[in-house]
C-alpha cells in the first residue's frame, strides 16, 4: 500500500487532471502544497478516487485548489465530500496577528507606556504604602485579630533560613575588602589602616547594603511570586470576599517580618564582615585577633552602627513592599508573575540604593561621619 | 497499520493506579471501539482523570497493560511513543492553553513541533480554518488565553487538540463551567466533528445533558474499576446502585425527559 500522495498529471489541450493518490494528509503536506503552488495550469480537475486516507489538510488544499483555480473535483466518496465541506464551510477571513503599527508609532507608544507605567508604579507604590498604614492602624486598634502566627513564619523564612548565605557572603565581602585595602594601603606604609577601613565600611555600608541585597533577591522576589500566584488563582479575591483584608493577611505580616528582621541581618553581616577582615589581617598580615579586636573598637564609632540600625528596616520595608506590591499587580497569566518578580526585585534594590545615597547625605550633614 | 483488532482504539487490561496508601484503580478493564463517542462517568475521586493520564502517558500506572492503536503505552519513553502521540489529541480541564502564546501560535505549537518545515503561510491557514471549525469568532486567532472566555479557551482548546488531525480524541469535562447553551453547541462541535473527521472520542463528563446527547457507549467507574458499560437503556437496566442513583436522581431524570420531549437533534449523523 503507497502512503505517498501523489498525484499524476494528464496535460490535455490547456486542461490538467490530477489523480492523487495514497494517503492526503499532513505528513507529505509541505511537498505536495509546493508543488501544486507551482503548477501552472488553469482548467484543473481533481481526481481523488485513489486516495486512501484524506485528513483536512488535504481536504484544505483540495478547497483550495476549488477556491483560488476555480478546479472541479471528481471521485470523492460520501466521507472525503463531508470533509471538504466542512472545511470549506471553515474557510473565513480569521485574523491570525495582531495589526502591527509603523514602527515610529510603535516607538513612540512605548515610550508613552514606559512613563505612564513608571509614573503609574510611583502613584501606586504611594498608595500602598498608604493603604498599608491604615492597615497597620487597624491592626493598633485590634490587636488580638492580628496573626502573630503569620509573622512568625516570615521571621524565620526572611530571617533565619537567610543567616547562612548571608553570613557567607559577608564573611568572603570582608576578606575581600581587607584584600585590596592592604595591597592600596601598603604603598603608604599605612597596611595597619586597613582594620579602619574594613570596620567602617562594613558597619557603616556594606553590612546593611550586601543583606538588602540579599533580602531582595531571597524575599522580595518570593514576596511577588506568591501573592502574584494567589492572585492569579484567585485566593485573594476569596479572602476579600471572606472578609479577610489580604492587606492584613498577606501583606503586613511579609513586611513585618522584614522590617525586623533586617536590622539584625544588617548586624550580623556587619559582624561576618569583620570576622572575614580579621583572618584576613590575622593570616595575611600578621595583625593578631587581640589588637585587630581593640583597633575596630577604637576607630568604628557607635555612631556606624547608629546609622546601620537606622537604614536596616527602611531598607526591609522597602523591599518587602516592593515585593507585595508587585505580587498584588499581577493578572493575567503565568509570564506575568515571573515579570512582576523580576520587576520587584529591580525595583527594590534600585530603591535601597537611592535610599542609601540619601541617608549617606542625610548623617553626614548632621555630622554622624 | 499493525496486526491487531483494529476494532479497539484504545484497550486497557488490569490497570492499577495507587497515590501512597490510596488505591485508584484496581484491575480495571476498559475497551474504547474505533469511531465511538465513549463517555466516561463516575463519582468525584473514582480516578476518572487518573484513568485519562494513564491513557495518555503522563501517570505511569503501578500495574497493567494500555495499549493505544494496539500499541503499548506503559514504559515507552516520550520519543518512542511520539509517533502515537501525533495521532491523539487533548483536551485538558481548562483548555490548558499555552498562556504566552496567541490562540492561532497555539494551535500551530504541535504541527511545527511533529512538521517542522511547513511555511508559516500554510501554518496560518491550517490555524484560520481550525479555529473556524473550532466555533471560536474570526477575531479569536490573535488573541491571548487571557483575554478568552472560559467557553472560548475550550474552543481554542479543542483547536488545538485538532492541530495534527487526530483519529482519537480526549476530552476532560469539556462542558464543566459552560453555560447551557455553550454546553449544548459544545456537544453539538463534538458530534460534527467526529462525524466529519471520523474521530473517536473518549469523554470525561459529569454533564448528563451531554451524556444523552451524543455518548455512543457510556463507561461507569465506580469500586476502583469500570463497573459497566454501554449504552443508556443498557445501564439502566442495571441493578447497581451508583448507576441507578445517577441516571434516576433528579437530574439524571431532567435530562432524561428533555431528551424524549426533543427527540435528538444529536442524533442526525
Amino acid at each position: 500500500m503507497s502512503v505517498t500522495p501523489d498525484f499524476i498529471q494528464n496535460v490535455e489541450d490547456g486542461s490538467c487532471v490530477l489523480r492523487f493518490s495514497g494517503n492526503l494528509t499532513l505528513l507529505r503536506i509541505r511537498k505536495l502544497s509546493e508543488q501544486l503552488e507551482a503548477l501552472e495550469a488553469t482548467d484543473i480537475t481533481v481526481d481523488l478516487s485513489d486516495v486512501e486516507r484524506m485528513d483536512t489538510v488535504g481536504a484544505w488544499l483540495v478547497h483550495k485548489l476549488q477556491r483560488d483555480r476555480g478546479a472541479k473535483v471528481i471521485g470523492a466518496n460520501r466521507e472525503q465530500q463531508l470533509l471538504i465541506d466542512h472545511v470549506a464551510a471553515a474557510d473565513q477571513p480569521v485574523k491570525i496577528a495582531r495589526d502591527a503599527p509603523p514602527a515610529l508609532v510603535r516607538v513612540v507608544t512605548q515610550v508613552g507606556e514606559w512613563t505612564l507605567n513608571f509614573l503609574r508604579t510611583l502613584y501606586g507604590m504611594l498608595g500602598f504604602f498608604g493603604a498599608m498604614l491604615i492597615g497597620f492602624g487597624h491592626i493598633i486598634r485590634h490587636p488580638r485579630r492580628f496573626r502573630w502566627n503569620a509573622v512568625i513564619t516570615r521571621f524565620e523564612v526572611v530571617g533565619v533560613q537567610a543567616l547562612f548565605i548571608v553570613g557567607l557572603m559577608s564573611f568572603l565581602v570582608g576578606i575581600v575588602i581587607a584584600q585590596q585595602g592592604a595591597v592600596q594601603l601598603r604603598q603608604f606604609g599605612a597596611e595597619v589602616y586597613t582594620i579602619n577601613l574594613i570596620g567602617r565600611s562594613a558597619v557603616k555600608e556594606l553590612g546593611v547594603l550586601m543583606t538588602a541585597i540579599m533580602v531582595a533577591g531571597r524575599s522580595g522576589s518570593a514576596f511577588a511570586a506568591q501573592l502574584g500566584s494567589m492572585k492569579l488563582n484567585e485566593e485573594v479575591d476569596a479572602m476579600r470576599t471572606i472578609g479577610v483584608s489580604p492587606m492584613e493577611a498577606l501583606v503586613i505580616p511579609r513586611v513585618l517580618a522584614t522590617v525586623l528582621m533586617m536590622p539584625l541581618l544588617g548586624f550580623f553581616a556587619a559582624m561576618m564582615a569583620i570576622l572575614g577582615g580579621g583572618v584576613f589581617c590575622w593570616l595575611s598580615l600578621d595583625i593578631p585577633p587581640v589588637t585587630f579586636i581593640q583597633r575596630i573598637r577604637e576607630v568604628v564609632p557607635m555612631t556606624d552602627l547608629y546609622q546601620t540600625l537606622i537604614k536596616a528596616p527602611v531598607f526591609g520595608m522597602i523591599i518587602a513592599m516592593a515585593g507585595c506590591y508587585q505580587g498584588l499587580q499581577v493578572k493575567g497569566n503565568a509570564e506575568e508573575v515571573g515579570l512582576r518578580t523580576t520587576t520587584a526585585v529591580v525595583q527594590g534594590i534600585f530603591l535601597v540604593i537611592v535610599l542609601d545615597a540619601f541617608f549617606a547625605v542625610f548623617f553626614t550633614e548632621v555630622g554622624w561621619l | 497499520m499493525s496486526a491487531h483488532d483494529n476494532s479497539h482504539v484504545i484497550e486497557v487490561h488490569g490497570l492499577r493506579n495507587s497515590f501512597g496508601e490510596q488505591l485508584i484503580h484496581d484491575g480495571l478493564e476498559l475497551e474504547v471501539r474505533r469511531g465511538e463517542i465513549l463517555g466516561v462517568v463516575g463519582g468525584s475521586g473514582t480516578g476518572k482523570s487518573v484513568l485519562m493520564r494513564s491513557i495518555i502517558g503522563l501517570q505511569t500506572p503501578d500495574d497493567g497493560e494500555v495499549l493505544v492503536f494496539g500499541e503499548p503505552m506503559v514504559g515507552r519513553d516520550e520519543e518512542e511513543a511520539k509517533h502515537v502521540r501525533r495521532r491523539w489529541g487533548v483536551l485538558f480541564q481548562g483548555g490548558a492553553l499555552f498562556s504566552t502564546l496567541t490562540v492561532a501560535e497555539n494551535v500551530q505549537v504541535p504541527i511545527k513541533e511533529f512538521y517542522p518545515g511547513i511555511d508559516q503561510e500554510l501554518l496560518d491557514e491550517i490555524a484560520a480554518y481550525k479555529i473556524a471549525m473550532s466555533g471560536l469568532p474570526v477575531d479569536a486567532g490573535g488573541k491571548y488565553p487571557s483575554e478568552l472566555s472560559g467557553g472560548m479557551r475550550k474552543r481554542a482548546g479543542i483547536a488545538r487538540a485538532l492541530a495534527l488531525d487526530p483519529e482519537l480524541l480526549f476530552l476532560d469535562e469539556p462542558t464543566a463551567g459552560l453555560d447551557p447553551i455553550g454546553a449544548a453547541d459544545f456537544d453539538q462541535l463534538i458530534l460534527e466533528l467526529r462525524d466529519a473527521l471520523g474521530l473517536t472520542v473518549f469523554l470525561i463528563t459529569h454533564d448528563l445533558d451531554t451524556l444523552y446527547a451524543i455518548c455512543d457507549r457510556i463507561a461507569v467507574l465506580a469500586d476502583k474499576k469500570v463497573v459497566a458499560v454501554g449504552t443508556i437503556p443498557e445501564l439502566l437496566a442495571l441493578d447497581h446502585q451508583w448507576i441507578q442513583e445517577y441516571f434516576k436522581g433528579p437530574r439524571g431524570r431532567a435530562a432524561a425527559a428533555h431528551r424524549e420531549a426533543e427527540p435528538t437533534e444529536g442524533a442526525t449523523a
